[in-house]
């Protein structure tokens, strides 16, 4: 491998939830900003050690829920009242008690889809390819490892004096991530 | 039945085990107890045993379709009054049975329950099931279902819409919405326990089958941010669909005038009911899995405990739905409604309402002794009974009140033929296949959130 080939960034690998999270403060203080931490489950307080802002997701389902709930609504105005009128039982056309029930199903469907869909989306799956699994021991990042990529792009990245940083957080091992 | 060590020790004051997981288990080991079995190429036996056995049924289910699209549903017992048979009862029964996925995955886990990581993919897996199963019947029931799609809105050129007036319609709303929505919860959840079978795979075609629907999944902190942002705000939205769907299920007859159906207290009770039989189905599929699998480490009398409680709750607000029916239809005065009741009790079918009575009051009364819910073979067959129970309790509602109403000259009674038979036995393999198909092909038990527990063993003793 060519020393000097650009490489996506450098991969400090842990054992425990407790040392990525005091590597990542570790890293912040230091002044690196762009990084990722790649972990077996969610770890509580990671998004805001790694300085991210909260997720949009909310906003997204909120959306899709009114979305659902009044596009259900305006469906059945204009299906039992403008499109196919037709007397039930002799109660107004627009009798609206009767279209919540399929208003709410509807308000649930549109906000599950929209969090289904949005955060996959949001979160670029499915995304066949990624540098990141080039690191070596990846394959535990799923099972019982840790990882922190600091990434190349960051303006602080330096490829030795990273690596010299990340060896001083006592990692099981610090390896480049090709690109 | 004899238990590992670990799950006698460290008792809460109340005798109650205190751990959820055995001392001991590490990420490693947690995740290869879980990861094994649907990577292992060699199920146990008993796994082929229980898969044939669905699979036979799955079969009848075939010859029973095929036969109803040949020649009606003239072929069932069905008639005038009668006409909603066994169909809607096995229907009422699987959309039930479904619920406790729901409330075990979403109510619980917004109430912070940590038990339920045990059990709550493995519910959710036969919520789906047991939604698939109960959306089949009303399809079939149609008489042509291979129209079914008349009854979905959307701009035709006959110029028809459906008719939003009808709880018949609501239905079709909402058994489809709670498919569509618990898919994309199991899905979600799914994911990056998908990601751990593909990194943790060793053959090739495991590899690539696990990559694909892992989706790329690199357990990355934003990933994970929003992957739990998503969890939770499905886990939101399902806790009032499922309430709403055995709602507008219950409104299907409560809608309707006829005496025994046409009753405020339908929509609460039936919700009450169906937690009460899903609980029972997964202890029915728990018990034995667990035993079969060697689950008992992350599976531990505690939460086979707790579910036996939530049964017993859920069941006394069922027998008080049974003792306000009988006690509204004496207080309104309506002869009507009198007379169902007594019909109901003391009638062609009052054998069949004194075996609901049975199956689902008096039996499960033992699970007020802890001896009782943390005997795994008594707590089985309590279990089985209150599953038997609340398919009877659908063919008392469905049948008792349909076949004697108003009129004495409409009155026939209803007697299933053995298609009727085959298409529940039928329905029951459908459910056993994919359950079986399941367990062999994905992890049971959500990896990730047992990890959670691992890494915070605080949590875990709760």
């Amino acid at each position: 491998m060519k020393t000097e080939s650009a490489i996506f960034g450098l991969a400090a690998e842990f054992t425990t939830h407790v040392d990525l999270l005091k590597a990542v403060h570790a890293a912040r203080a230091q002044g690196y900003e762009r990084m990722d931490t790649y972990s077996p489950f969610p770890i509580e307080g990671m998004p805001s050690a790694l300085g991210r802002k909260p997720t949009v997701v909310p906003l997204v389902v909120l959306i899709g829920g009114i979305l659902g709930g009044t596009g259900g609504y305006f469906m059945e105005w204009y299906a039992n009242v403008v499109s196919y009128p037709i007397n039930i039982g002799g109660r107004p056309l627009h009798s609206w008690p009767f279209f919540i029930p399929i208003t709410f199903e509807l308000t649930v469907l549109g906000a599950a889809l929209a969090a289904f869909f949005g955060s996959l989306a949001m979160n670029k799956l499915p995304q066949p390819y990624h540098p990141i699994f080039h690191t070596p021991n990846f394959e535990r990042a799923s099972v019982d490892h840790f990882f922190l990529c600091v990434m190349a792009e960051d303006p602080k990245f330096d490829r030795s004096a990273t690596r010299l940083f990340l060896e001083s957080l006592q990692p099981l091992a610090v390896s480049e991530v090709p690109l | 039945m004899s238990e590992r060590p670990g799950d006698s020790i460290e008792t809460t004051p109340l005798g109650a085990p205190k751990r959820l997981l055995a001392p001991g288990e590490t990420y490693t080991s947690v995740t290869d107890t879980i990861a094994s079995i649907p990577l292992n190429n060699r199920p146990p036996r008993a796994w082929y045993f229980g898969f044939f056995f669905g699979f036979t049924l799955l079969m009848l289910l075939m010859l029973a379709v095929t036969w109803l699209l040949a020649k009606g549903v003239g072929i069932w017992g069905i008639n005038v009054p009668v006409a909603w048979g066994f169909a809607i009862v096995n229907f009422v029964w699987w959309i039930g049975i479904g619920h406790a996925g729901t409330f075990i995955s979403a109510i619980l886990l917004l109430l912070h329950q940590n038990w339920r990581t045990a059990i709550n993919r493995f519910s959710e897996a036969m919520t789906l099931f047991a939604v698939a199963c109960a959306g089949m019947f009303p399809l079939l029931h149609l008489g042509r279902p291979w129209v079914f799609w008349w009854i979905l809105p959307y701009p035709d050129t006959m110029g028809v819409w459906p008719q939003f007036r009808s709880p018949l319609v609501w239905d079709v709303f909402a058994v489809s919405t709670y498919f569509s929505v618990s898919l994309m919860f199991w899905f979600l959840g799914l994911i990056p326990d998908v990601a751990t079978l593909r990194d943790k795979a060793t053959h090739l075609w495991q590899k690539k089958v696990y990559g694909v629907l892992a989706l790329g999944w690199r357990g990355s902190a934003a990933h994970w941010q929003r992957h739990q942002s998503a969890y939770l705000l499905l886990a939101g939205l399902a806790t009032p669909l499922v309430l709403s769907v055995h709602s507008v299920v219950s409104f299907d007859f409560a809608v309707a005038i006829v005496p025994g159906w046409h009753s405020t207290i339908f929509p609460p009770y039936f919700v009450a009911g169906a937690i009460y039989s899903g609980f029972a189905m997964v202890l029915n599929i728990v018990i034995p899995v667990r035993k079969l699998y060697q689950l008992e480490s992350v599976i531990t009398m505690r939460i086979l405990n707790n579910m036996a409680n939530v049964m017993l709750v859920t069941g006394e607000m069922v027998a008080y739905g049974y003792f306000i029916e009988a006690f509204m239809a004496w207080y309104s005065g309506d002869p009507f409604e009198e007379y169902m009741m007594s019909n109901r009790a003391f009638g062609p079918y009052g054998w069949v309402f004194w075996s609901l009575m049975l199956f689902n009051v008096v039996i499960p009364q033992v699970l007020w002794s802890r001896r009782v819910r943390t005997n795994l073979t008594l707590l089985f067959l309590v279990a089985l009974s209150i599953n038997i129970g609340m398919w009877v309790e659908r063919f008392v509602i469905v049948v008792t009140s349909l076949n004697r109403d108003f009129t004495p000259s409409a009155w026939h009674l209803f007697v299933p033929t053995v298609w009727d038979w085959a298409t529940l036995a039928g329905s029951i393999g459908l459910f056993f296949t994919l359950q079986f198909l399941f367990i062999r092909f994905l992890p049971m038990i959500s990896i990730t959130e047992t990890r959670e527990l691992v890494a915070e063993p605080e949590k875990a003793v709760r």
